[in-house]
């Protein structure tokens, strides 16, 4: 089966980021490598997934036909990024009860009445929110730099969050073996929602030099 | 399965299956190119007797998109995750976006590429299409990679090998051709 790797989030004021690379790996195979892992929700909330690609698409399914069966309502309303959240996490609950779980891990990002949001969900039904998230590697390599950033400064600017998940991007993709140097963003504000890519780290190889034993 | 310039589909897969968890019996089989339609075309992997039973036609306005073909491919093999092993190729030609190659592997995600590989030998052939396929060639370098790549492949991997079929889809329709195998490309051996 097909599976994406890390999904990173973090919150700042006025909005929230999050990304994932562009990579479906097929075990050590890097097989596809130009798939969206992020959806837009709508324009409050966006999701990216790690995990089962196909499971993913189905959720993406699903999700869409309930934004539309929403807006076919025209009561004005709009699902938040909790209610969101909220559902999914009730679905994929659902799913492992019955022992057939969506193989995935989800981090949703919002921003609603004035308020960013950033939650998680995995294929066992575990959810909770928090000011920076990630998923699979990302949990071991990039949440320590994250939240080391956020214990100094508790609030960032747009820029100061992006540029801790581009930073955090670059780590994974050296550290991690199913990673790839291409990735998508997306920003989430009052304003609506962005998803910019792809987008590529600059690498940094020069330390190779300094590595006694291969000459 | 490449997609040329002008919409053109090539597409092609050997014949060989092999029966038992040994793999040293080969079966010239007749083909696992699959007709879906008069124009999109399945290439199907493992399970045969699936290919077989997938092809019907569908009555609409104006023949049926690849990406229908492709969808429909897409919910069984989807759906039916757990028991199914098959990899999947869909390519066809359709007026809205012309020729179009979509892949459903194992799993059942669906995803539109330039082009395709899929099977046991193609592993081996990565390289080779990564470093050869350039965006819009002709009909003839299209057939000629299919036929170059699918013959590397034969060359290196036991379960594949025997007869290139071959075929090019456009708005015209299907053309196939068959490439024996005496008269596969060579390449380098020692």
């Amino acid at each position: 089966m097909v599976t994406g790797t890390s999904v990173l989030g973090v919150k700042f004021d006025g909005g929230v980021v999050i990304a994932a690379d562009m990579l479906g790996s097929y075990g050590s195979l890097a097989r596809f490598r130009n798939i969206s892992r992020i959806m837009k929700v709508n324009d409050n909330t966006v999701l990216g997934a790690s995990g089962d690609y196909a499971d993913f698409q189905y959720l993406k399914q699903v999700i869409d036909q309930m934004i539309i069966d929403e807006e076919l309502l025209g009561d004005g309303h709009s699902y938040s990024p909790k209610a969101i959240h909220s559902w999914l996490t009730r679905a994929m609950y659902s799913r492992r009860s019955k022992m057939n779980p969506l193989w995935n891990t989800v981090v949703i990002g919002g921003f609603y009445n004035g308020e960013s949001f950033l939650g998680y969900v995995d294929m066992l039904g575990v959810a909770y929110e928090d000011p920076t998230l990630a998923t699979g590697y990302g949990a071991y390599l990039a949440q320590p730099l994250m939240r080391e950033v956020l214990e100094k400064k508790p609030i960032l600017t747009k820029d100061e969050a992006r540029d801790l998940i581009e930073r955090c991007m670059k780590i994974l993709y050296y550290r991690d073996a199913r990673s790839f140097n291409r990735y998508e963003l997306a920003i989430v504000t009052e304003k609506g929602v962005e998803v910019e890519g792809p987008l590529s780290v600059e690498t940094n190889w020069d330390i190779a030099h300094l590595i006694r034993g291969f000459e | 399965v490449t997609r040329g310039p002008a919409d053109i589909i090539a597409a092609g897969s050997d014949i060989t299956a092999t029966t038992g968890t040994g793999g040293d019996v080969t079966l010239p089989l007749p083909r696992s190119l699959s007709r879906l339609h008069s124009l999109p075309w399945d290439r199907g992997q493992r399970d045969r007797p699936l290919t077989r039973f997938l092809p019907r036609s569908i009555e609409l306005d104006e023949p049926p998109l690849v990406h229908t073909a492709a969808s429909l491919f897409k919910e069984m093999c989807y759906r039916y995750r757990e028991d199914l092993m098959a990899g999947i190729i869909v390519a066809g030609w359709d007026r809205r976006k012309g020729g179009q190659v979509f892949a459903v592997p194992m799993g059942g995600m669906m995803v539109r590429q330039p082009f395709s590989v899929g099977g046991s030998g193609s592993s081996y052939i990565y390289g080779f299409v990564d470093a050869s396929y350039k965006p819009g060639m002709s009909r003839e370098e299209c057939l000629s990679f299919t036929a170059n790549a699918l013959a590397l492949a034969m060359e290196r991997d036991g379960s594949s090998g025997g007869v290139i079929r071959l075929a090019a889809i456009t708005e015209q329709g299907v053309e196939r051709q068959v490439v024996l195998g005496n008269q596969l490309p060579r390449f380098s051996s020692p």
